[in-house]
């Protein structure tokens, strides 16, 4: 379990280290700037997306142990939603607050990735076994539902974003609604597990 | 005005020795029904219309594109172009005209003394580059035609063929894409008619074989592969504007002052900078094109 772990974590820092050594090759094409605002957009969305995964896939394969990946991936999503809000700051507006604050409020594309943005920003702070523990299961859920805002926010970011090609907005859409509409119903465990695994964590 | 910078310093030696090798390779009958695209042009002189600034590389140039009809991501024209079928190729000059005239691209190529002017491009997406270009001022093909009195706009069409750009389907536009400009726009010298760029004819992916520039316009305006030119009496469609009106004028002069609905247009990123720059009003061809604008309200007019 522990080497599981250490291999996701490692395998998550992949587009990182793809972006870093691309920038110092010039492999990032004629605009890294923007490739590094996609790239970093992209998998804040990804991950948002498999962290989403795992809690149905958890109760379809009757693999508990997946729910030890989830903060894991999650964390992941803040990182690399991070990572484009640095480099919009940094890169786009220059580093100029005022700037920054006067396009959150004027453009709703902008508005919409801000508040996917800000709304981890909770979820990152509350990841901790001493936060759950602190503001009990039931609170902590709650709080944490604020993920599915996150992610249909960064949807709606990107599809504000595009001139006319929708395609990878709506196939982040898509993914999204399904992995929501799965939280209403009750999933059929389609691999019998072994009934007695401790289910440490949270739901 | 500018110094002659030699091709194999705008293209790093290396890349530019990789594609004249490549261009060898291609056999002869092939290159001549096909690749009509990066062919040294010859006899080109300097044009007065040139800025004194750092020339793009033409590894950017050629790889960074909005050609949509070739896919809606930078790097897919310059890959999904290739096959492009640009001979034979003819041009319609038609509509309020007294002499309407189909041209081939060999006429088109002969038509007027070929000139090399640097200009700014700025693209509506808030990035630039700086192009040497090659062809002549629009208006030489315009007044051959000899537009009658009821011409008050020039329409364009680029080529279009669903089975020579499968991508186009995912476009989200309406096509075949179709420009224009206002006839005083058009006569303007700065509207250059373009075949070519750093020496050669055009790339594909950059608008072969012939295309417009209008370096004081967003770069949608530069319209590619054009098929057809018609003088007509109203504001003919132009293909951005259909597709979102409140977002893409007909007249799309750059205009730092007037944000585009969903991003600012203050600045630009100049392509191979790492930080943004002021973009220019007109893109910095003011004192030659702000009369064309003389009393119109710009915000209104966008």
């Amino acid at each position: 379990m522990k080497w599981a772990k250490v291999a996701v974590f490692v395998l998550c820092l992949a587009p990182l280290a793809w972006l870093l050594w691309g920038f110092f090759h010039d492999e990032l094409g004629a605009n890294p700037v923007e490739y590094i605002t996609h790239s970093t957009g992209d998998w804040t969305m990804r991950f948002l997306l498999l962290t989403l995964t795992i809690t149905p896939l958890r109760k379809v394969s009757n693999q508990q142990y997946l729910i030890r990946f989830r903060r894991m991936l999650g964390l992941y999503a803040f990182f690399y939603g991070c990572l484009h809000f640095t480099t919009y700051l940094w890169l786009d507006q220059s580093l100029d607050l005022a700037s920054m604050s006067k396009d959150i409020v004027k453009r709703p594309f902008i508005t919409a990735g801000f508040a996917a943005f800000i709304t981890l920003v909770p979820l990152a702070v509350t990841s901790t076994k001493k936060m759950i523990a602190r503001l009990g299961g039931k609170r902590w859920q709650m709080l944490h539902r604020l993920i599915y805002f996150s992610a249909a926010a960064g949807v709606v970011h990107y599809w504000w974003l595009v001139k006319s090609d929708i395609r990878k907005p709506l196939m982040y859409g898509t993914i999204l609604a399904v992995l929501l509409t799965l939280r209403f119903f009750k999933l059929p465990a389609i691999i019998p597990g072994r009934a007695s695994v401790p289910n440490r964590a949270t739901r | 005005m500018s110094e002659k910078i030699p091709y194999s310093q705008i293209t790093p030696k290396r890349l530019y020795m990789s594609r004249r090798e490549l261009l060898a390779g291609i056999p002869l009958a092939l290159a001549s029904s096909q690749a009509f695209a990066g062919t040294k042009l010859e006899g080109v002189k300097k044009s007065p219309y040139t800025v004194d600034e750092k020339i793009t590389p033409y590894e950017i140039t050629s790889k960074y594109n909005n050609y949509y009809e070739f896919g809606t991501s930078k790097d897919q024209p310059a890959k999904l172009a290739q096959k492009f079928k640009t001979s034979p190729w003819m041009v319609s000059v038609e509509g309020e005209v007294a002499k309407k005239t189909k041209y081939s691209i060999d006429d088109i190529m002969k038509l007027a003394p070929l000139e090399e002017r640097v200009y700014r491009h700025r693209c509506v997406e808030a990035w630039s580059i700086v192009v040497p270009w090659i062809g002549y001022s629009l208006s030489e093909i315009i007044k051959r035609a000899e537009p009658g009195p009821k011409a008050k706009y020039v329409a364009f069409e680029t080529y279009y063929n669903l089975e020579q750009m499968p991508e186009s389907r995912f476009s989200g536009l309406q096509l075949p894409y179709v420009e224009g400009l206002r006839m005083d726009e058009a006569m303007h010298p700065l509207a250059l008619l373009c075949v070519g760029m750093y020496g050669e004819s055009l790339p594909n992916q950059d608008g072969a074989p012939v295309r417009l520039i209008v370096p004081w316009k967003y770069g949608y305006k530069s319209i590619k592969s054009i098929v057809k030119i018609k003088l007509v009496e109203k504001q003919p469609p132009c293909t951005w504007n259909l597709m979102q009106p409140a977002e893409y004028g007909f007249y799309s002069n750059v205009n730092p002052d007037v944000d585009h609905p969903r991003w600012s247009q203050g600045t630009e990123r100049r392509l191979g900078d790492l930080q943004k720059r002021k973009t220019l009003m007109f893109n910095g061809y003011g004192n030659e094109v702000a009369s064309l604008y003389a009393g119109m309200n710009l915000r209104k007019n966008y």
